[in-house]
């Protein structure tokens, strides 16, 4: 119905993008990106769920950006029948640079929003595609040292029998029932990954336009 | 009274033929789908909790309704060794008196706490007759928490009756003796001139549950047997029911059952309050015990009182009024509108009922036929709503359920009779096996009754069950009362001998039961947090052990240079914050009982060592796979040897030297 309109709409997006500006759907969701990850500060973003004969009512592990919580003490308790080292807070550095890391995603986020400069966005989606796979391995070593490395005097030795929990999805460790899942702050990391690609296709998009 | 009552059957066995049918046999009153009906499949919940008296065992214990399943056995008035109840340090004194320890009592009744008339689910009272104490329970723990001893009292049997916003809990005497501040050491022919009876008002703190006794009534020396607030259009008042108005001393069977008529006492607590508030009455030198437990200290602690403030009865004008009931009156019960007072001569072969507001009225017409020892005798028929004729033999206690219906005991003929409170027309009548005493409505005692289920406590036993010998369990049996006809449903065998129970919807506790205690707010005076603070400590000859356990160790669990002639004190903590882990913790050879540990408590048992040599202790709580090696050795050496002191566990552990 109105060419014009839309044609000019085109033009004004190509000189901006041509003056390194962002689309304003990548504006948006990079700035929605960096807010919401500032929600993962204050919830859990990972839970570890157990469950046993004995268990009825299960056990909860919960990984926030600076600490553990749910059943610690208990499940502590339970891991050192089979030598598993005990969980302590002080033990991770993670849980020093996490929050650190995620405020400097979040602000980074917000600022490329309102400086609205494209390469600020490429270098906001690299560091959270570094900082992310970079998680992924620690949590990964994480749960194998957790698994692996045990106490050789433990009461319970299973020949062969290692009690690495999933990353994700379920396993079974010997009474236990392993079931590992994101949890909110998880979720809002999924989403902001989702919205940095989504934004990266819009951006990238364009610059096939204009060639 | 047992025997009492078996003289009475027997005496009244001919009279049997007043009864209106001949009794049934058990198989013709259970009906097909009895059994469907009592079945809590596996892993599911009973609907109702029975907290059920525990009698002569002087505990409370726990069933579930409608399976009759025991759940627990709550230790209040008597040591138990399973838990170390009245055994450990921490709980000694709540059974502390003001005779001293008394490791027994004999639990009666119970009351759950009530707000507006209605169950609130927060605190169980108990009674105890033989020592006279009050007990409070904690629904939320399940554990005892109060006891408070009731001076100037013997046989604390009228008691603990709730007034409906647990304003007061009472304690009313069966016995009646000379007060505490009076020459005791008296003839006791001189009966009727010295001894007086007690009505004590306990107050309840709304917020924390504490009791306090507020006032003391002294009355005329007759015996209180049982009695019920008021509730609806009687609240503020309370029924207490008397028996040996002939003032009786000895043979009472005989010489307390002579006069036609005892007493309903009608007494307005609300206006008696009011007149101690104003200062009426007079302190009186009297010793009692109130023995309080605290779950942060984990520790009981006993204060011996002095005074109680006294009012005799007879100065007291406007409050109290005698309401003359057939036959020396055992139930005085109270329906759900407060209406209708329901009086049960345990020799009576009718029940009178009596009307509150015809009370009233009569009160306030001055319709007296004289006095009793300067209290108004009401007249009988003038208050008399109605009598329900030929009911049965020998009525001990009435419930209601919500539809207008009364349920009456009968020991005598040994059943149990439904009938309408207004129309005082029987409605049904099934048999029990055998006498019942009390019986229990679910909520049958509040303004609001659930109805449902009726539990008949039955007091004699016989060939219920497999035979044990010449001591039977007593026997419970539940009816279905949904119907117009009662349905019985289910036989269980019980602790103790059951008198009254309360049974409690499930929902209304399930939610606010404790799992654990948190060891953050333990502050016993020995807890040990850490296992690195455990230590063993000698001061002359008393040695206190801090000690720990967790799955599934003791530390420390290595003790040298323990010597004869110590007294040693084990402090122990269960560092373990889990749903169901207590660990149990015995000393072989030890005159005490072993303690339970609950996660996160702390428990003192003392022991004296009796032999020279190596002394085995052990957690007797099944607490985890390796519970078999949770267990540990104390060297005891010769008095006055210089074995030092060492402690420890695994690396810590003492080495040879």
């Amino acid at each position: 119905m109105l060419p014009e309109k839309g044609q000019l709409f085109e033009n004004i997006q190509i000189m901006k993008s041509a003056q390194k500006k962002l689309h304003s759907t990548t504006r948006i969701l990079v700035g929605m990106a960096g807010a919401v990850l500032f929600i993962a500060l204050f919830v859990p973003i990972w839970q570890i769920q157990l469950t046993a004969p004995q268990y009825p009512e299960g056990l909860e592990l919960f990984i926030h950006a600076d600490k553990l919580s749910g059943d610690v003490k208990i499940i502590n308790g339970l891991n050192h029948y089979i030598g598993m080292k005990e969980l302590h807070k002080d033990d991770f550095i993670e849980f020093v640079v996490l929050p650190y890391i995620i405020v400097f995603l979040g602000v980074m986020g917000l600022l490329t929003a309102v400086v609205n400069r494209r390469e600020l966005f490429f270098f906001w989606v690299i560091f959270f595609a570094v900082f992310g796979i970079l998680t992924i391995i620690r949590f990964y070593l994480w749960l194998y040292d957790y698994g692996h490395n045990l106490d050789p005097k433990a009461p319970i030795q299973v020949p062969g029998m290692s009690y690495q929990p999933p990353m994700i999805g379920y396993k079974k460790l010997l009474n236990f029932g392993a079931y590992s899942i994101p949890v909110t702050g998880g979720w809002i990391m999924i989403g902001a990954v989702v919205m940095a690609i989504w934004g990266v296709l819009v951006e990238t998009k364009f610059k096939k336009k204009k060639v | 009274m047992k025997n009492n009552l078996i003289k009475a059957t027997l005496a009244f066995s001919v009279l049997v033929f007043f009864g209106a049918c001949k009794p049934k046999t058990a198989s013709d009153a259970v009906s097909g789908n009895a059994a469907q009906k009592v079945y809590v499949a596996p892993g599911e919940h009973d609907e109702f909790y029975s907290f059920t008296s525990g009698g002569f065992s002087g505990q409370v214990s726990v069933y579930g309704i409608p399976s009759g399943r025991l759940l627990k056995v709550l230790p209040v008035f008597s040591q138990d060794p399973e838990t170390g109840y009245g055994y450990g340090e921490d709980t000694k004194p709540m059974l502390n008196t003001s005779h001293g320890f008394v490791p027994w009592g004999d639990q009666h009744h119970l009351a759950v706490s009530q707000t507006n008339g209605e169950y609130d689910g927060r605190w169980l009272f108990a009674n105890e007759n033989n020592t006279p104490r009050v007990a409070r329970l904690d629904l939320t723990t399940f554990t005892t928490d109060e006891i408070i001893e009731i001076p100037n009292s013997a046989g604390n049997h009228s008691s603990p009756f709730v007034t409906d916003n647990n304003e007061y809990v009472v304690a009313g005497t069966r016995f009646s003796v000379p007060f505490g501040d009076e020459d005791g050491d008296i003839p006791i022919s001189t009966y009727a001139d010295n001894f007086s009876g007690a009505i004590t008002f306990i107050k309840v703190d709304q917020e924390s549950g504490r009791m306090a006794i507020d006032f003391q009534l002294k009355t005329p020396p007759v015996n209180y047997d049982l009695s019920r607030t008021g509730k609806g259009a009687s609240s503020g008042w309370f029924f207490f029911s008397t028996y040996n108005t002939e003032k009786a001393h000895t043979l009472l069977e005989v010489n307390a059952s002579q006069n036609d008529k005892d007493f309903i006492l009608a007494l307005n607590w609300k206006k008696i309050a009011e007149m101690v508030k104003e200062g009426k009455g007079r302190k009186v030198k009297a010793k009692y015990a109130h023995n309080v437990y605290d779950h942060n200290s984990h520790s009981a602690t006993s204060t011996i009182l002095d005074e109680v403030h006294v009012l005799d009865i007879e100065d007291l004008e406007g409050v109290a009024y005698y309401i003359p009931c057939p036959k020396s009156p055992h139930g005085a019960d109270v329906d759900p509108t407060g209406e209708y007072i329901v009086g049960s001569g345990k020799l009576a072969s009718l029940i009178p009922v009596f009307s509150f507001s015809k009370m009233m009225q009569a009160i306030e017409d001055k319709k007296f036929d004289g006095n009793f020892d300067g209290i108004p005798v009401l007249n009988y028929e003038t208050v008399l709503h109605g009598e329900v004729k030929k009911p049965g033999l020998g009525p001990l206690h009435t419930e209601f359920d919500a539809n207008g219906n009364a349920y009456t005991s009968f020991f005598v003929s040994s059943e149990v009779v439904k009938w309408n409170v207004k129309t005082l027309e029987v409605v049904d009548r099934q048999p029990t096996y055998y006498s019942t005493g009390h019986l229990t409505v679910a909520g049958g005692n509040t303004r609001k009754p659930f109805g449902k289920y009726l539990v008949a406590w039955n007091k004699i036993t016989k060939d219920r069950y497999l035979p044990t010998g010449p001591e039977l369990a007593q026997s419970a049996q539940l009816f279905d009362i949904t119907g117009e006809k009662m349905e019985l449903l289910l036989d269980f065998p019980t602790i103790g001998e059951p008198h009254y129970a309360q049974i409690v919807p499930a929902s209304l506790l399930i939610d606010k039961q404790k799992r654990i205690y948190d060891i953050n707010e333990n502050n016993h005076k020995y807890v040990v947090k850490n296992e690195d603070d455990t230590r063993v400590v000698r001061n002359g000859n008393r040695v206190d052990v801090y000690m720990t356990l967790i799955r599934t160790h003791i530390a420390p669990d290595n003790i040298e240079g323990i010597r004869m002639g110590d007294e040693v004190y084990f402090h122990i903590t269960n560092l373990e914050q889990d749903w169901d882990l207590p660990h149990g913790f015995a000393v072989m050879g030890n005159s005490n009982s072993e303690v339970l540990i609950l996660p996160g408590e702390t428990r003192t048992l003392k022991w004296i060592p009796t032999k020279v040599g190596i002394t085995p202790m052990y957690c007797t709580d099944f607490c985890s796979a390796l519970h078999q090696e949770m267990q540990g050795y104390i060297r005891v050496s010769p008095a006055g040897s210089n074995t030092p002191l060492r402690y420890g566990t695994g690396d810590n552990a003492p080495k040879e030297e």
